[in-house]
């Protein structure tokens, strides 16, 4: 498969961006350094450019069946301007992709999903789409800028008469933006620190990306590359695809349960209530490290003897915390917060404990 | 499948902010590690600008091979940047010496001062003509893409 380009891969470039190819995409990965950006977002405001992410527009009667047919979480009760997180579980116990999903107006909706799963998600909910419904997939058309931090809000209200600070958390508005029009403003985000997602048309991306520069330089305002949105999502203790969760993972032990509604129908619904009723084996949990050392996803967790009693699916050294963080499965007698467990770092046993997620306080 | 790792490899190389440094009097690895002969037999490894740059914020240092006599290419320690874990290699054979403590309280100083502060071990060397086993300055500068 070759590696897709994302339409301001140059501007990146320009400006120092290292790119990497990242889910079939050249992404960029650094611009000056991880701590650094990853300070930015939590102090003042940066700009990731996650413009490899897929948009599908979901338009026409019927389309709140189909997505109540793959989707686990009950999207009946969204409203127009509402977003609601949630996953499409597969037939066989696994999880295909988590997602966004934003109710424009009632017949009409847009999913967001996760960049190497366009595809494979297309396909899918094709499958179940027996109504009819019309799916336009807009991810090559579409560039995604999330403006995240503190200072996000400033920057942005400066470029736009729509006031943000009455846009809640998970909800978005359409409307001019830099003098672009219907550019979507979604408030979320993947780090926890406050902001918003703009969803800007691929011919007034580098327009939107450079008036948000301007309108930020008081703050200092930074472009943000994929290593500091894994430092950031990691100490929120989001999910990431492909680590976390995957077609193998049970939704109700990766912590899923809250976006699980058994109130309705959904693809595998019957087996996931069984799962639940049984009771899961084990649960994904977040581990803080109390020896010296980086966890990383694949090493083992272990017992105090060395038995093996997990794995870690995601790792890193926190910037904030300045100390080893991480999430992974571990058998439920040892998913409970303070929990003492061993983490295998090359042979090692070093000690760590389980603790509640978020590691850091959210600033949303 | 999707393992967020980045590689240290020789990739896309971005526009720099500042040219990158390759000091003459050193000779280089292909894991890119740096030696500078201090005396005789004595020397001083680190790992390069360029290796730093592609690694990126280092936060974590593990070394435990003081005292022990290893082989060219053997791994003499471990050093993680924000993202990833890569080994050290001893570019030639001999016994290592000293480990620099500085960098077990500040591995950024890899960051800032690779070629200074920022080494990582003193090792005695078997046999100085290893030595023109390795690269030279311009020859490992070229191998970066610069």
């Amino acid at each position: 498969m070759s590696v897709k380009n994302i339409p301001l891969k140059s501007l990146h470039e320009k400006i120092g961006g290292k790119m990497i190819p990242f889910a079939g995409f050249n992404m960029p990965v650094r611009y000056s350094s991880d701590i650094e950006e990853h300070m930015a977002v939590r102090e003042s405001v940066g700009v990731f450019d996650v413009s490899h992410m897929g948009e599908f527009y979901l338009n026409g009667p019927g389309v709140l069946d189909l997505i109540q047919k793959v989707s686990a979480n009950d999207a009946s009760v969204l409203y127009n301007g509402k977003i609601q997180y949630s996953y499409l579980p597969n037939e066989t116990g696994g999880v295909v992709d988590d997602l966004l999903v934003y109710r424009i107006d009632e017949d009409e909706y847009m999913l967001v999903v996760n960049a190497s799963n366009i595809e494979k998600d297309w396909n899918h909910i094709q499958k179940y789409n027996t109504e009819g419904v019309e799916m336009i997939n807009m991810s090559d058309e579409l560039c995604l800028f999330a403006v995240q931090g503190p200072k996000a809000v400033d920057t942005l209200q400066k470029l736009t008469n729509i006031p943000l600070k009455n846009v809640e958390y998970y909800t978005f508005t359409k409307g001019d933006f830099a003098g672009v029009p219907n550019v979507f403003l979604s408030a979320t985000g993947y780090t926890g620190a406050g902001g918003f997602e703009l969803y800007v048309p691929n011919q007034h991306a580098e327009e939107v990306w450079n008036r948000i520069f301007e309108a930020g330089e008081e703050f200092d305002i930074k472009p943000i590359g994929l290593g500091a949105r894994d430092t950031l999502r990691l100490e929120m203790g989001y999910c990431l695809y492909g680590n976390d969760i995957t077609d193998e993972t049970s939704p109700l032990e990766a912590g899923l349960g809250w976006v699980t509604k058994f109130t309705k129908p959904f693809v595998n619904s019957e087996k996931l209530q069984k799962e639940k009723n049984e009771g899961i084996k084990r649960k994904l949990v977040g581990l803080e490290m109390i020896d010296r050392g980086i966890p990383r996803s694949h090493y083992e967790i272990c017992d105090e003897d060395g038995n093996q009693i997990g794995e870690i699916t995601s790792g890193t050294m926190s910037p904030l915390m300045k100390k080893g963080i991480a999430i992974g499965y571990v058998e439920k007698a040892y998913s409970k917060p303070g929990t003492a467990i061993y983490v295998k770092v090359r042979e090692k046993l070093l000690k760590a404990e389980v603790v509640k997620m978020p590691f850091v306080k959210a600033g949303v | 499948m999707k393992q967020f790792r980045i590689e240290l490899t020789c990739g896309t190389i971005s526009e720099n902010k500042h040219p990158m440094n390759f000091p003459e009097e050193l000779k280089y690895t292909e894991e890119h590690e740096w030696i500078r002969l201090e005396s005789d037999n004595i020397a001083v490894v680190g790992i390069t600008e360029f290796a730093q740059g592609e690694l990126g914020d280092i936060v974590f240092i593990e070394i435990e091979t003081e005292g022990e006599s290893l082989e060219a290419n053997d791994i003499f320690g471990t050093i993680e940047a924000v993202k990833t874990v890569s080994d050290l290699f001893l570019p030639v054979s001999g016994k290592i010496l000293e480990v620099n403590s500085q960098i077990t309280d500040e591995p950024e100083l890899v960051n800032s001062d690779p070629y200074g502060n920022g080494w990582l071990i003193k090792m005695e060397i078997n046999d100085p003509a290893d030595l023109d086993k390795l690269m030279n300055a311009q020859t490992y500068k070229e191998s970066t893409g610069h």
